[in-house]
């Protein structure tokens, strides 16, 4: 299958990126050209095979859960464009 | 005796006999990366006060008798891993400004064991790339040029300027991350030597995320030597990191020069890849022929499910890295462009911070995650990686101790040679490395020869997990056998 413009467009929404008209084009073409030899895939028999998540060589491990970090706030905003005491400022969502 | 070509054993045995101070040493580098970096742009981020402190810290630690594994080692960093107080950018315009409160669990070893930070790394962006063409700071040229000529090369990539620093001798070593291949083939391009360690063998806590499931941080060195003493350093347990393993870190440098004979190296048919250089095939061979007259067995192998790897590795490391990038909005660090609201404000920042291929991959993930499509591309590529595991997993338990094959399929090509108009060609690059990483396994690539231009070219070693040591040990046989290498200095 081959995506067309309206598609880039919802993919360029969902990945919150802001695409120009005049770059639709060139991009559905790129996309299109990796998906197309991304295809190949489907000559492979997935059959009653497990999906792998991760590439652990062993279980996950488990701790208690508890705070175990925080309380300074001052770095964690150190890095903020905009802030305001300390909370993140971004521009008025509701109106 | 020129300090910036020692190695990092030879420069230890020096510090420790007193030959040279630690300052000695790291001024040395400090004077070459002056003089060479402008040429090569192997450093984004150049330290030398805060080195120059580190080497008197050292130089008071030898003098008091307090030697660590690393004391006075001057090291780059690549540009991915946070080092506190120090800006670090993931080579992307997003987080040109970005200076991490903390520091990364692999650095902080290093600094623990006594090493010297010279300065942070160029790397593709957020280490997406085989060329370190994508970074936003500008491509690293390689040391290495064709005999008789001066056309410029690419380094290889992501971990491109900690390749070139080393091969360059601006650095004794380097740290670099490793996704699809990204230690392995430009310590191959640069005719040094790289390790991508076990999943799970090095913390991934503090490196800016990329495909979480397959990145793992990894040394580069001259000398196999040098990765075993680096990664004793880097390696270990980090409670957070819960995908750390909690495996004691053996002494690798007890693995140099240990015996390889009658360990049985699998040579998979499936790499020999139509169209591949016959000077890359001619290479393989004399490689298999070193292992041998070293006294271990060649077996034939099959890795059935090689070609489909590096498909499904552009359906697994886009769609984490589109879940991962999803972070830089413009709200808690980094950049921000203004826009009329807050969706107009993550948008604007997304399309002005991001690079091509970086919003590439973040498009490619996000629609093999969203609603309809996440069965036909990412469920089946996840299937697709158990396979690929299972592949080594038969060759392992047919009584296979490593696998031996080519690391790249040519030497480095020339800046702006490929990619330019089809991503692909430049993806084709990590076709022999991308299938450890789907695996979680260790891999090391060892210079093995030059080609017919005098380019260098790697033999990449795979193990079982966590047998990092046989990785060295079959590593410095081919190391003793074909030699070292190092660029005609043109500079």
């Amino acid at each position: 299958m081959s995506l067309d413009a309206a598609t880039i467009r919802r993919i360029a929404t969902l990945a919150r990126i802001r695409v120009e008209e005049h770059e639709l084009a060139s991009l559905a073409a790129e996309l299109n050209g990796i998906l197309g030899w991304i295809e190949q895939l489907n000559e492979v028999n997935v059959d009653g095979v497990e999906p792998l998540t991760g590439a652990q060589q062993m279980a996950l491990k488990m701790r208690e859960d508890a705070v175990t970090d925080g309380f300074y706030a001052e770095k964690v905003l150190a890095n903020a464009p905009d802030r305001a005491g300390d909370f993140y400022a971004v521009p008025k969502v509701v109106e | 005796m020129n300090l910036t070509d020692l190695t990092i054993a030879s420069a230890r045995q020096g510090l420790r006999e007193k030959q040279f101070s630690a300052r000695e040493l790291t001024e040395a580098h400090l004077a070459a990366i002056d003089a060479l970096n402008p040429r090569l742009n192997a450093y984004v981020t150049v330290t030398a006060e805060r080195a120059l402190a580190q080497a008197d810290a050292a130089d008071a630690d030898l003098a008091a008798g307090n030697v660590a594994p690393l004391t006075g080692i001057p090291l780059a960093i690549k540009d991915l891993f946070c080092t506190e107080g120090l800006r670090t950018t993931a080579c992307s315009h997003i987080l040109d400004n970005f200076v991490p409160p903390y520091e990364s669990t692999v650095t902080a070893n290093l600094w623990r064991d006594g090493a010297v930070l010279l300065g942070k790394t160029n790397a593709d962006e957020f280490a997406m790339g085989s060329s370190n063409e994508t970074s936003y700071y500008g491509a690293v040229a390689s040391p290495w040029r064709p005999r008789g000529s001066t056309t410029k090369l690419v380094p290889g990539g992501s971990s491109g300027g900690s390749a070139a620093a080393v091969a360059a001798r601006v650095s004794a070593g380097a740290i670099g991350t490793d996704t699809g291949g990204s230690i392995r083939q430009p310590a191959a391009f640069c005719g040094i030597v790289g390790l991508k360690p076990t999943y799970g063998r090095c913390s991934r806590w503090g490196i800016v995320a990329f495909a979480s499931s397959l990145d793992q941080a990894g040394p580069l060195g001259r000398t196999v030597r040098d990765c075993a003493i680096l990664l004793r350093s880097m390696a270990g347990h980090d409670p957070r990191d819960t995908t750390c393993a909690d495996l004691p870190v053996p002494n690798y440098e007890a693995a140099i020069g240990r015996s390889v004979k009658g360990m049985r190296i699998g040579i998979p048919k499936e790499y020999r890849m139509p169209g591949m250089a016959a000077e890359i095939e001619a290479l393989w061979q004399r490689g298999a022929g070193w292992l041998k007259d070293a006294g271990a067995e060649l077996v034939e192998i099959s890795l059935p499910m090689t070609k489909y790897a590096l498909p499904a590795y552009y359906i697994v490391a886009p769609a984490e890295a589109s879940s991962n990038l999803a972070r830089y909005d413009g709200v808690r660090y980094g950049l921000r462009t203004p826009g009329g609201d807050v969706i107009e404000m993550y948008e604007q920042t997304r399309a002005v911070g991001f690079g091509k291929e970086v919003r590439r991959r973040i498009m490619i993930g996000a629609y093999v995650l969203s609603a309809g499509y996440y069965d036909a591309y990412y469920l089946r590529a996840q299937k697709v990686r158990t396979l690929i595991k299972r592949d080594f997993e038969t060759a392992f338990a047919a009584g296979a101790d490593a696998i031996l094959t080519p690391t790249t399929p040519s030497a480095a090509f020339a800046l702006g040679e490929k990619g330019r108009a089809d991503p692909i060609e430049m993806y084709l690059n990590d076709v022999f490395t991308v299938t450890v990483n789907m695996a979680g396994l260790p891999a090391i690539s060892v210079p093995a020869g030059l080609d017919s231009q005098d380019l260098p070219l790697g033999l990449q070693l795979i193990g079982r997990p966590f047998a990092e040591e046989t990785l060295f040990a079959l590593g410095a046989a081919i190391e003793q056998a074909a030699g070292s290498f190092a660029p005609e200095k043109w500079w």
